[in-house]
């Protein structure tokens, strides 16, 4: 995103080279991420603690799973009439005083936030932490422009330091344990302002310590803060942030110009609606009853905190997803993160295999629909999951992400095999004219016998293109062992001890089926 | 046969393809159950494969194939029994949004029909048949792997423990982080075969660790897997799908 700012230039820390979307695919990554010992312990601990806390949390609220249905109604209805929403939103904020910018995409909303910094004459901002902002990119492109965009929130702070990336929702760094960190703050914090001092050890208290006075001074000199939004209220125009920190209260009050940037998802009618999403969020996503810091602004007050203010509307690839009736369901996503928590693969992968900064089970749902289903990446994702269901059941906007995860994989069938057909299709032709029809799985079942696997191309012959897309048994034998297959099938079994038998091979099914 | 408390009640077994051809043990166990609790049952020939697998991969065309066969050859029915988790739940949540995409609407219906029909092993004998003692016999230590089918798509909750520990001579033993999947995911297990062996690994550990003599559950394809697992790591688990447990009596420890 930064192609003529040299690494000498930078004003804040590099992240890793390369892009999400030139990461490798997920099996790929996945594997890369799974040798990192530490990570994975790492992960799972966090994980582990995490979701417990969920589960406590959630269970004291005796009408979980009717708020659960509402939050899920509420959001629907949202997406119904997105449009509507939208423009009583923009009239409300106009007429408190805020601004209102419109983005078709990353580009335009880049492009919008960085004018708004030149124009304002600033060559900072502090940032509270967002997930719209990972996802754009923001902050390479104000790098690029001169603009040093500083992440307040402390595990972004952690990221950022770390010339790292995001790989969780909720706590970005959740793949870094104490000591790492520490060794980044040591070692890169008076690069960027206030050093670590020499004696802080890995204690979470002096991290905190540190981590505060080094973004003190940036909160004290910053003119211009930019975040983004948990919720948008349509009626009244309020812009809301729920953090646990307190970081984002600074962002929201000491400086002059605030510039939010918002999905254009992120709408609830009415503040009324607020009631059950913070029940629902703080619980779900850091496991507390009510998060420490909650900000609510509609527009701007005279002589109180930012007075000039700007939202800009973003689409992205929403209004993509929301064309699909199928996969719609995933705008409903309020970014708590217990999908990910929860989730088996993301607990031993972790963020960074997922290509993006929205990882897990959202991310592997929102990710194809956002951007396609064009890349390797972006095709890769709906596979990620063994679709055991453990998301469906936690999330708190009832996302059905089972159902989701098997239409995009149909997506992504489709799209692979539009022009040609390929080796994967013609195996699963092939399974699907066996499975057709009782007679075809009977011979199939003689033939494998013979053949040794269940749709060995000996019988088969021409029915396949080539094999089975080996080295499908190697993937599987890499560390399980399988029974050899039983000398007698279960439907042979059956013919033999039933009187009026029909041949193993099913050539007589009207007979049998006489008899049923 | 009367007195029973599935005198006389016509059952189609629903085999399974897996079962059929990999593990036959299992749909012959579940005849055996059924048969010694009074009900007749029937093996429809023209069954094959609930299609999850190619629903699963994204293949929706070859899988409505399946749903077809599946409808024409389970017609007729009130009653149709699965030993599978997975295979039941793709017929109860999939069949229909399959068939809708076909545009067909007496596919549509008639899909709807055997998917309100069909039911997982342990909630027919819990549920319609209103057992838990089946009079089963199996002298061991066991463990259960409640797998994610089961638990979280057909909600089959503490049935199955409830027909274990029912079982004269079982101790049921619990598995230590029961609810995570095995990582087996049909398609998954290759496609992504890392993190399914490395999710396997874990569930197998866990099994160890309960000192069980056999790990239980009512899906063959977790079986398969935890079993590979521990059979690769020469642990002395047994796997055992959950219907064999039920259909082994004293007679048959004799
Ligand atoms: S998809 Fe649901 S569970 Fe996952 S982050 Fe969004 S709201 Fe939370």
């Amino acid at each position: 995103m930064s192609p003529n700012s040299a690494p000498a230039q930078r004003r804040t820390p590099a992240p890793p080279p390369g892009t999400w979307l030139g990461m490798p695919a997920f099996p790929k990554a996945a594997r890369e991420q799974l040798q990192r010992a530490e990570q994975r312990q790492n992960l799972a601990r966090a994980t582990t603690h995490i979701r417990g806390k969920r589960a406590e949390r959630a269970a004291e609220v005796a009408d979980w799973e009717e708020l659960r249905t509402a939050a899920a109604q509420i959001k629907t209805r949202v997406a119904r009439h997105l449009d509507t929403y939208l423009v009583q939103a923009e009239e409300a904020m106009t007429a408190a005083g805020i601004t209102v910018h419109w983005a078709r995409d990353a580009a335009e909303a880049n492009r919008i936030v960085g004018e708004i910094a030149l124009a304002k004459g600033v060559d900072e901002v502090v940032k509270i932490k967002s997930m719209v902002t990972q996802e754009i990119d923001l902050n390479e492109h104000l790098e690029s422009i001169g603009v040093a965009a500083w992440e307040t929130d402390l595990a972004e702070l952690i990221v950022q330091l770390g010339h790292d990336r995001p790989s969780h929702i909720l706590v970005p760094a959740i793949h870094r344990n104490r000591r790492e960190v520490r060794e980044i703050f040591a070692e890169e914090m008076g690069r960027y302002g206030t050093p670590a001092p020499p004696t802080m050890t890995d204690d979470p208290e002096e991290l905190a310590e540190a981590a505060r006075a080094h973004l003190r001074a940036k909160f004290l000199r910053a003119e211009m803060a930019v975040s983004g939004a948990n919720f948008l209220i349509a009626e009244t125009g309020t812009v809301v942030i729920v953090e646990s920190e307190g970081n984002g209260r600074m962002c929201l009050t000491l400086p002059e110009t605030l510039v939010s940037v918002i999905g254009i998802e992120k709408i609830l009618p009415t503040v009324a609606d607020l009631e059950v999403f913070l029940t629902l969020l703080p619980r779900s996503s850091t496991g507390e009853r009510m998060n420490p810091y909650t900000s609510l602004w509609t527009g701007v007050t005279p002589g109180d905190g930012p007075q000039d203010l700007h939202v800009v509307l973003l689409d992205n690839g929403r209004t993509d997803v929301l064309a699909d009736p199928e996969g719609r369901a995933a705008l409903r996503c309020i970014r708590c993160s217990a999908c990910l928590n929860i989730c088996p693969v993301y607990e031993r992968v972790g963020g960074h295999a997922y290509g993006s900064p929205y990882p897990g089970p959202i991310g592997a749902i929102l990710n194809p629909q956002l951007r396609g289903v064009a890349s390797e990446v972006d095709q890769a994702l709906p596979y990620a999951s063994s679709l055991c269901g453990a998301c469906n059941d936690v999330c708190p906007v009832r996302i059905p992400f089972t159902d989701i995860l098997v239409h995009l994989r149909h997506k992504v069938v489709e799209h692979k095999t539009e022009h040609h057909p390929t080796a994967e299709q013609a195996a699963f032709s092939a399974i699907g004219w066996v499975m057709a029809d009782g007679r075809n799985l009977a011979k199939a079942q003689l033939a494998s016998r013979a053949g040794g696997a269940v749709l060995g191309d000996r019988w088969l012959g021409n029915r396949v293109i080539g094999r089975l897309p080996l080295p499908i048994a190697g993937r599987w034998l890499r560390a399980r062992d399988v029974d050899a297959p039983p000398a007698q099938t279960f439907r042979a079994w059956w013919a033999a001890r039933t009187p009026a038998a029909p041949p193993v091979d099913g050539s007589a099914d009207a007979a049998t089926e006489d008899r049923a | 046969m009367l007195g029973l408390p599935g005198a006389g009640l016509r059952v189609a077994l629903f085999a399974t393809c897996i079962a059929d051809t990999l593990t036959p043990d299992t749909p012959k166990a579940v005849v055996t159950v059924l048969e010694r609790l009074g009900c007749v049952v029937e093996f429809p020939p023209g069954q094959t494969c609930c299609g999850q697998i190619m629903t699963n991969t994204g293949y929706f065309d070859a899988a409505v194939a399946s749903v077809r066969n599946h409808v024409r050859s389970f017609a007729g029915y009130d009653h149709i029994v699965a030993p599978s988790g997975s295979c039941v739940a793709s017929v109860r949540d999939q069949h229909v949004m399959l068939a809708r995409r076909t545009g067909d609407a007496r596919l549509v219906e008639q899909a709807s029909q055997t998917a309100a029909r069909t039911l997982d092993f342990t909630e027919f004998l819990v549920d319609v048949l209103g057992v838990t003692d089946v009079g089963a016999y199996f002298p061991h230590r066991v463990t259960y792997h409640p797998s994610c089918h089961g638990a979280r798509f057909l909600r089959l909750g503490d049935r199955p423990t409830r027909l274990l520990q029912a079982v004269e001579g079982l101790e049921l033993v619990p598995l230590p982080a029961a609810d995570q999947c095995c990582g087996f995911g049909g398609t998954f297990s290759i496609k992504i075969p890392d993190v399914s062996i490395a999710m396997a690994t874990d569930k197998a550990r866990h099994v160890v660790e309960t000192g069980a003599d056999f790990v239980v559950a009512g899906e063959n394809s977790c079986l398969m897997n935890i079993g590979g697992v521990l059979h690769r790591d020469g642990a002395a688990v047994r796997t055992v799908h959950l219907a064999e447990v039920l259909a082994h009596t004293r007679a048959d420890a004799a």
